[in-house]
């Protein structure tokens, strides 16, 4: 088998706030292929974010180890490093209105990262801009504007040239298109699968939307509180869902078909997700979870492999050992 | 007749050098007992429409300059305040899409949910308290005897919204206005509340309007439908109508560019080119002009007249017409 292009292993990122600690990312361990599309869900703050940014050195990390293409990623990312890993790992973010700087022009902001990390001169960081305007749908007459000019889905396509001009191999992209509306979307999303296809890159793709995680992604992971809970093709989990968890986010997901809905079995859905600073022992779903079981508010389960089709599923719970 | 009913609104509001018309012709109706989905992308008016009917367009710089609202009958817009005010916030109420907005950060959400209690409906404070707490309750919040006493920030963003719930339902109103009340919320917690409201629309026979982005909630919760773009309500219909015979191209554009998930489908998502056209300079013909696939010439400069479709099913494009030759497969034109 290949080598994994990104290896997470053990990845751990606590923030302190005052004497408390929020384990944001709790040993993590995730292995990505190149050329694959993973999708990462889970409800707000279960620490998809983080995990996104740490694994990109823009969060440090507090302990684990992270392997690009074999090699070990430093723990503290220090100028020379940012400068040697942008080539490769970019990442794309959520809010197109805050991430783009609104006193630079699209042009600017786009060939930004050329200037920074590329030894091309001038009129080739042009022509290279210019490329990557038409790349993601835009034009030329776009390339003086301000960010403020322009609609959400529009500024989205600048994030992403921006992000892929250096043609990285490996893009993080945190919730791009929540930000925008449904019609909209699907022409994002459609544009990062196109790109995603003619440079080959491989996406870790964070979102809320299940369909669209689903019908971009080929493989799933669910992320509860810090932890993975479940792995797998996105097509098996979400026609198959195994942990209690996973169960519960596909059972809430509204689907637009009036007879499916009528149709649906109402979810059991207690509680809410706890917060950071107190972690429950054991499960850390065990206080939502229709299935608890005595082991499960004392033993905390690990992921451990409860299919081996061609789904190779990984979960996390007590009702698969 | 329908519980509420609005018809032909108008709402434009004063810019530098013009005006915004945010709502250019927007009908609809709802029944007791029913929820109506008012469904569109952003900016096309779905909030400007019902704040209008709650009062809530303050004018200057808002203006409705067309349309009524019917209240069992009654207009209660603009003008005839004295009317509409007793009904809003008592026979009408409505929450909103960020429920920190709304809630008065330095008093209790318990007395927050027992002021409208005591001021339209005479309780004492005790009274009131005590029926807050049995809002909380219903709306399903743990430890309700505590939590009365707690401020907003310590409420989540889903107990937040069923705090909202338990306020607007404090007077029993016929009619509950929801604007996008579970957009900020996880899918797990936006089942919790959508169920919620199901629930509390079976005991007090409430009509709903639910303003959402979402087919999937739409298709939930819906009776009936009414699409928004640009202003207008473009399709109106059953939730069967507007999802299995839909009628207008931009229904057919929001369905196709959002994913399904059907065992075995294989799917591909088609999305609508381009972006809504800005109300401050709104289109001489039918909005949708510029990213129809469908559009004729006509659609350019004449805005397209309202098509009855089927009997109680409406559609605002001129594919409708009796002379339009145009062969479109995913229209339905019976
Ligand atoms: N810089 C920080 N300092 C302290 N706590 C942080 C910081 N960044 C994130 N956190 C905390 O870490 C946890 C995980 O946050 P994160 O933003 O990764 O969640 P998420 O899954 O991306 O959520 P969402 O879906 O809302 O984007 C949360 O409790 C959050 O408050
Ligand atoms: N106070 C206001 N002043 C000027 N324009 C406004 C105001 N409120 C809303 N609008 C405009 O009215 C249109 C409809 O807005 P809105 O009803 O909020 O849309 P929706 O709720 O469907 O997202 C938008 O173009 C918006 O920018
Ligand atoms: S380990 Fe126990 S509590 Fe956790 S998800 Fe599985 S059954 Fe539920
Ligand atoms: S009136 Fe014309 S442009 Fe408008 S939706 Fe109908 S066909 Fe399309
Ligand atoms: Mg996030
Ligand atoms: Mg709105």
């Amino acid at each position: 088998m290949n080598k994994p292009l990104i290896d997470i292993r053990n990845l751990t990122k606590h923030f302190d706030r005052g004497r408390h600690k929020i384990r944001a990312v709790d040993d993590v361990s995730l292995s990505i292929e190149a050329g694959e599309i993973v999708g990462l869900v889970g409800e707000s703050g279960s620490g998809k974010s983080t995990l996104g940014r740490t694994l990109l050195g823009l969060d440090r990390k507090t302990a684990g180890k992270i392997f690009y293409k074999g090699s070990k990623l430093p723990t503290v990312y220090r100028a020379k490093d940012f400068h040697r890993y942008a080539r490769s790992m970019q990442m794309i973010f959520q809010d197109p209105y805050s991430s783009l700087n609104p006193r630079m022009t699209a042009g600017e902001i786009i060939g930004e990262a050329l200037r920074l990390h590329s030894d091309l001169n001038k009129s080739d960081i042009a022509k290279r801009i210019e490329e990557w305007l038409v790349k993601v749908g835009l034009n030329t007459d776009h390339l003086g504007r301000y960010p403020h000019e322009f609609s959400g889905g529009q500024r989205q396509r600048i994030g992403i040239a921006r992000a892929l001009i250096l043609e990285p191999d490996f893009v993080v992209c945190d919730e791009p298109i929540s930000a925008l509306d449904v019609s909209v979307q699907a022409q994002i999303v459609d544009l990062l699968v196109e790109l995603k296809r003619s440079l080959g890159l491989t996406l870790l793709f964070i979102a809320h939307d299940l369909s669209m995680v689903r019908y971009v992604s080929d493989r799933m992971a669910v992320m509860y509180l810090g932890s993975l809970v479940e792995i797998g093709r996105s097509d098996r989990i979400f026609f198959d869902p195994k942990h209690p968890y996973t169960e519960l986010l596909i059972g809430s997901n509204p689907e637009p078909d009036p007879n499916q809905e009528r149709s649906r079995q109402k979810v059991q859905s207690i509680g809410e997700i706890p917060s950071q600073l107190d972690i429950p022992t054991g499960c850390r779903f065990a206080n939502r979870c229709p299935h608890a079981m005595a082991i499960c508010h004392d033993v905390n389960p690990v992921l451990r492999i409860v299919s081996h089709e061609d789904d190779k599923r990984l979960v996390a719970c007590h009702l698969y050992e | 007749m329908a519980l509420l009913e609005v018809s032909d609104l108008h709402v434009e509001f004063a810019v530098h050098g013009g005006s915004v018309q945010a709502v250019r012709g927007a009908s609809f109706s709802v029944n007791e007992g029913e929820t109506l989905a008012i469904v569109g992308e952003s900016g096309c008016g779905k909030t400007v429409s019902v704040q209008s009917i709650m009062g809530l367009i303050q004018t200057p710089p808002g203006r409705i300059t067309r349309g009524s609202a019917k209240l069992r009958g009654h207009d209660i817009l603009g003008g005839q305040a004295a009317d509409g005010r007793e009904i809003r916030g008592t026979d009408i109420a409505m929450i909103f899409q960020d429920p920190m907005s709304s809630l008065n950060p330095t008093m209790t959400v318990g007395a927050q949910i027992a002021e409208p209690l005591i001021v339209h409906r005479g309780y004492s404070h005790r009274q009131a308290m005590r029926r807050a707490q049995e809002l909380l309750e219903m709306t399903l919040i743990p430890d309700a005897a505590s939590r009365i006493k707690e401020y907003p920030f310590e409420f989540s963003g889903g107990m937040l919204q069923r705090s909202m719930i338990a306020m607007a339902i404090a007077c029993e109103p016929s009619v509950l206005i929801a604007d996008e009340p579970t957009t900020a919320l996880d899918v797990t917690i936006q089942s919790q509340i959508l169920d919620l409201m199901v629930d509390l629309q079976r005991t007090n026979n409430m009509a709903i309007i639910l303003i959402t982005h979402d087919l999937g909630v739409v298709a939930r919760m819906a009776n009936d439908v009414a699409v928004m773009y640009a202003g207008e309500v473009v399709e109106r219909g059953a939730v069967d109508d507007i999802f299995y015979r839909s009628a207008h191209p931009y229904t057919v554009g929001l369905k196709s560019a959002m994913p399904t998930n059907r065992r075995g489908a294989v799917q591909k998502l088609t999305p609508i080119q381009g972006t809504p056209p800005d109300l401050f300079d709104a289109p001489a013909g039918c909005g949708y002009y510029t990213r129809c696939p469908y559009a004729m010439e006509v659609c350019e400069a004449t805005p397209p007249i309202v098509f009855d479709v089927d009997r109680e099913h409406q559609s605002r494009c001129w594919l409708h017409h009796k002379d339009c030759l145009q062969q479109v497969t995913q229209i339905y034109r019976p």
